[in-house]
């Protein structure tokens, strides 16, 4: 297994190599232009515990908040525990995080509270280890949920801060 | 040029039509208004080319009246007089008889590319014309903005304030699933016409707002991975990366009152807080440092104030602080959440979102937080912007469930004709720019 080769194909691919672009590699909960279709296929096997397709199955991408929180739940702290050992293995890997919210809310408040959520994700991993200069926090607001009902169930999951990894190497 | 003077003195038309015994004048308050009746027989066709616009621009201007709620049509199988000259004298008694209040005829000439349009404004009770001829000049392309422009003078003869017809929105045109909606910005007439693409669909934009020139346009975008600011040149279409305080995200954006600077949210290490940057120099000013969100500002038409939402009391309120940042105070008390306060370009009214026991409403309160009103409710109403004028507030919509979209609406302030705006496709955050020159 040569993810190196696999990930550098990856990026010829997409045709992007920007290190501050976010939409890399991402699961289903990306939201980057593009992000979504990258799709897990790309990002090695779910088995191979150094692959991002490991980390965003086995582990787990995303935590959920509760309506107008950022507060990390007792869950949501025990996936960024694995995500924060996974990227302190895998050094090569960079991860930009993805504040999100759902639509019960103005757009440019719901910005602000993904803010606030991918923050909260990102100081959570900081305080385990990971450096800070490897992770980017950005928003979506409401404007990309992954669940579209109008209801709990759905915005329960559009709810959320996704860790969505790039490779470093190309650019670093 | 007759007696402008006598028109100074209101009417308040509260009774039946016939009650009128003065100059014709609508006084538009918030409470339930009589429209005034108005018949525009088609415009004298001057030469063979005009005939064909003659009737497009006639309906036009009848449209535009017709749309404020303010006016009411008499149709033309009710005339008894016909008006086949601009020239010919108005028998005044003929359009009595069919209880039209005021008369708008027109004559239009075309010359190539090229028409000129007159018209005439009568009050019928009062047998006069009412404010003196006018004539236009332009291109028979922009035929749409001389109806617009005859129909802004009607309208701002009859009721003394300026009129919104000639006038451009900007919004983010949007396609696609929920879950992967296409956004880009797109322009048009105040009526849903013209539609101009400004951006493609392949980065999120979001909340343009044009400059009080409408010259330019401030919009959020997505297109370098993360949110920034960008101008936008309406004129050619050029666009650049504002240059803003150092921060990881940039949104929200509005121009101040002279254009030359913008005011704006800036995230870090997710905290939001509003900064103002100068056009010119890109120096900047930070207005709010608090722990809490600080978003959504906008300016008193006089620039002196800022009005924007905080959740630092636990919940999203309306706050008021000078220009130049400091000490704020509270305004929004009511219950639920309030937020996106767009102060009013007559600086009496601040509009907002609110949200409510699950609802969302457009509302209106004064600038001290008193006469709160709710104009709308529904699933998702959001973002207002003003009409040039201050009469009118355009905002979105949006539906629910998964095939839920967003259309632009809009309302009276005194919360009477609720309409959906013709917009090609689905829609979103509109903001509505000045009359046109």
């Amino acid at each position: 297994m040569n993810m190196m080769t696999k990930a550098t194909m990856l990026l010829l691919v997409l045709g992007t190599a920007a290190c501050t672009n976010p939409d890399r590699l991402g699961g289903t909960g990306g939201a980057g232009a593009g992000g979504a279709s990258a799709g897990g296929g790309l990002a090695g096997s779910a088995s191979d515990p150094t692959s991002p397709a490991y980390f965003n199955q086995a582990i787990g991408d995303r935590v959920l908040f509760a309506v107008d929180t950022s507060t990390l739940t007792p869950e949501g702290q025990r996936i960024l525990d694995g995500q924060a050992q996974w990227l302190l293995t895998n050094a090569d890997y960079r991860a930009v995080i993805e504040g999100h919210a759902d639509e019960q809310g103005t757009r440019e408040y719901n910005i602000a509270l993904g803010a606030r959520r991918a923050n909260a994700v990102r100081e959570y991993l900081v305080s385990r280890g990971v450096p800070t200069a490897r992770l980017e926090v950005i928003s979506y607001g409401k404007l990309r949920p992954i669940e579209v009902c109008s209801n709990e169930a759905c915005y329960s999951q559009n709810r959320r801060a996704v860790t969505v990894l790039s490779f470093s190497a190309v650019t670093s | 040029m007759k007696k402008i003077l006598t028109l100074l003195v209101a009417l308040l038309l509260a009774g039946p039509v016939a009650a009128q015994n003065g100059p014709l004048r609508l006084t538009i308050t918030d409470g339930v208004i009589e429209p005034i009746t108005f018949a525009a027989p088609v415009f004298e066709a001057e030469n063979a080319e005009a005939a064909q616009v003659v009737n497009n621009l006639n309906r036009l201007v009848a449209q535009d009246l017709s749309g404020t709620g303010l006016f009411r049509e008499i149709p033309a199988n009710a005339y008894i007089s016909q008006i086949t000259s601009f020239a010919q004298p108005i028998a005044f008694a003929d359009w009595r008889a069919i209880n039209a209040q005021a008369l708008v005829t027109g004559a239009v000439a075309v010359n190539g590319n090229q028409m000129t349009v007159k018209f005439r404004l009568y009050d019928i009770y009062s047998g006069q014309e009412l404010g003196g001829g006018l004539q236009l000049a332009g291109t028979t392309a922009g035929w749409r903005r001389m109806g617009h422009k005859v129909a802004d003078a009607v309208y701002s003869r009859i009721t003394g304030e300026g009129g919104y017809f000639d006038s451009r929105v900007v919004y983010v045109a949007e396609s696609g699933p929920k879950d992967n909606r296409q956004m880009r910005l797109a322009v048009m007439d105040f009526d849903g016409e013209n539609t101009q693409y400004l951006t493609d669909s392949s980065a999120i934009v979001l909340a343009p707002r044009f400059s009080p020139t409408g010259d330019r346009i401030l919009y959020t975008s997505y297109e370098s991975g993360f949110p920034r600011i960008n101008l936008l040149n309406v004129a050619n279409v050029g666009r650049q990366q504002l240059q803003t305080a150092p921060g990881e995200m940039a949104f929200s954006p509005r121009f101040s009152r002279d254009g030359g600077s913008v005011i704006y949210s800036l995230s870090n290490g997710g905290n939001t807080d509003i900064f103002r940057s100068d056009l010119a120099s890109g120096q900047y000013t930070r207005l709010t440092s608090a722990p809490s969100i600080e978003t959504a500002p906008s300016l008193s038409p006089d620039g002196t104030q800022i009005v924007f939402e905080s959740d630092r009391s636990g919940t999203q309120q309306l706050y008021i602080m000078s220009a130049n940042g400091g000490e704020a105070r509270r305004i929004s008390f009511g219950e639920g959440r309030y937020s996106t306060p767009v102060w009013s370009p007559r600086g009496d009214l601040v509009a907002f979102t609110k949200q409510n026991a699950g609802r969302f409403h457009i509302g209106v309160m004064r600038t001290d937080g008193s006469e709160e009103r709710l104009l709308t409710a529904s699933f998702l109403d959001e973002g207002p912007t003003w009409s040039p004028n201050g009469r009118v507030i355009m905002f979105s919509r949006e539906t629910q469930g998964e095939s839920g979209t967003s259309s632009l609406y809009s309302i009276d302030i005194s919360g009477r004709n609720l309409k959906a705006v013709p917009v090609q496709g689905a829609g979103s955050d509109p903001s509505w720019g000045p009359l046109q020159p």
